[in-house]
């Protein structure tokens, strides 16, 4: 069903920790975190889908006590020798042994300008007819889960699941991160925007004219009855 | 798959990652220096990565977007219709920030950004998100009780307005216009701009009032 990660409603996490004075990174080996990850994801090894995944496969007790950028790290390394591109070897003697044959596709400093800023759309052109249009009510799958791969990559949190909605807005087709995530293809589908009574989420609310969206692929959708 | 090894998924001790150095600092450097060695990372494409997002790239851009809506009733409307299209006009199309929707505060509504699932963020406009907004506790608790949380940052809702938290499952990204604060009225976009917070473009602030 649920990981660590899906964690929309939970109780117990305490304040917001807010900082007001917090500069963009808090270490720098924050910033070297990010741009590590961004360049080894710019070698075309994986997709978006799977790297949010790899951080989904970290343990609950590792997930719980890594910061955000340790999850990002450790990921990353899972995530270089599940596939083959550095070996447990090497990130234990902390030296690369070789020049890899993946090296041409290296991320050199004069493509990042436009590599960031050409990123990586997910909208996909398709013939099919949406199924649903606005202001259809819909119920949501439940259990959250993936249903291609057990235990998988999905993007309905669990809190949302088995719950009545209403479509606010189309966006037409977009890649399905449930199959993208596991190298099952792109399986474009189309994604809308569900709005949930905050009542029929939580059963009472702070207020019961308060809502909340999510952004949900039609697969994970069903007219309500 | 990231883990098609003999043990289940959860086996957590054996995890690849575990081979690397404890301290953090360490990790990164570990890892930068394996990819280095071998031809698959570049030091000087890590900077140029670190001092896009250190310096090029923040919410001043997303202050832009809210001072012309509050300035030009036209753009606002093709903001609210199709805000993709109109940053990318303005340049600001890019990574984490590919498919943008603006949302709209009102006396009605108060609309507030949230990704439950990891730290989803419209980086062209809004820049890194900051270290609260990545949080378990925020991530937990701003879709169950959105109140409490405005609370902590010091945000009280005028009576009657609904709340709408946005969780950002999917790959849009959401940009909160705030309402156009009183007091205000004349001035230009530039000095409308400072009035334009970064968290009052995710929701848990309002704009500053002009002094």
């Amino acid at each position: 069903m649920t990981r660590v990660h899906d964690m929309g409603g939970r109780w117990g996490d305490g304040a917001i920790p807010v900082n007001p004075d917090e500069p963009v990174f808090k270490e720098a080996w924050h910033a070297r975190a990010l741009a590590v990850t961004l360049a080894a994801g710019g070698l075309g090894q994986w997709t978006l889908d799977a790297s949010r995944h790899a951080r989904e496969l970290l343990g609950t007790m590792d997930y719980t006590r890594f910061s955000y950028y340790e999850k990002w790290l450790a990921a990353l390394a899972d995530l270089l020798v599940a596939r083959g591109i550095v070996t447990r070897a090497e990130l234990a003697a902390g030296q690369g042994d070789g020049i890899s044959p993946l090296a041409p596709r290296r991320l050199t400093a004069d493509a990042v300008p436009a590599v960031l800023a050409r990123g990586g759309p997910t909208d996909r052109a398709s013939a099919a007819t949406p199924r649903f249009a606005a202001g259809d009510r819909v119920i949501t799958r439940r259990p959250a889960r993936n249903i291609h791969v057990a235990g998988g990559h999905t993007r309905l949190p669990a809190y949302a699941a088995g719950v009545p909605g209403t479509i606010l807005s189309c966006h037409g087709a977009h890649v399905f991160p449930d199959t993208n995530a596991h190298g099952l293809g792109e399986a474009p589908e189309p994604l809308y925007t569900i709005v949930f009574r905050a009542t029929d989420l939580w059963g009472s609310a702070e207020n019961p004219r308060d809502e909340v969206t999510a952004d949900l692929w039609q697969s994970y959708l069903d007219p309500a009855p | 798959m990231p883990h098609d090894h003999h043990h289940h998924d959860d086996d957590h001790h054996d995890h690849d990652h575990s081979v690397l150095p404890s301290d953090p600092a360490l990790r990164v450097k570990a890892l930068e220096t394996v990819l280095t060695q071998k031809g698959l990372i570049d030091p000087a494409a890590l900077d140029a990565i670190i001092d896009t997002y250190q310096n090029r790239i923040g919410p001043q851009n997303g202050a832009r977007v809210v001072a012309r809506a509050w300035s030009d009733p036209a753009f606002r409307a093709r903001l609210l219709a199709d805000a993709t299209e109109v940053v990318a006009e303005m340049g600001l199309y890019g990574r984490q920030g590919e498919h943008i929707v603006a949302v709209e505060n009102t006396p009605d509504t108060h609309n507030i950004v949230v990704c439950t699932l990891c730290s989803c963020y419209p980086w062209p406009l809004l820049g890194i998100p900051p270290g609260w907004y990545k949080s378990d506790a925020y991530r937990a608790r701003a879709v169950r009780e959105p109140r409490a949380v405005l609370a902590e940052f010091g945000v009280t809702l005028a009576e009657g307005q609904a709340v709408r938290v946005w969780d950002s499952t999917a790959e849009l990204r959401y940009l909160v216009i705030p309402m156009r604060p009183e007091g205000s009225e004349g001035m230009d976009e530039d000095a409308l701009m400072a009035l334009v917070t970064r968290d009052s473009m995710i929701g848990t602030g309002l704009a500053r009032a002009p002094t």
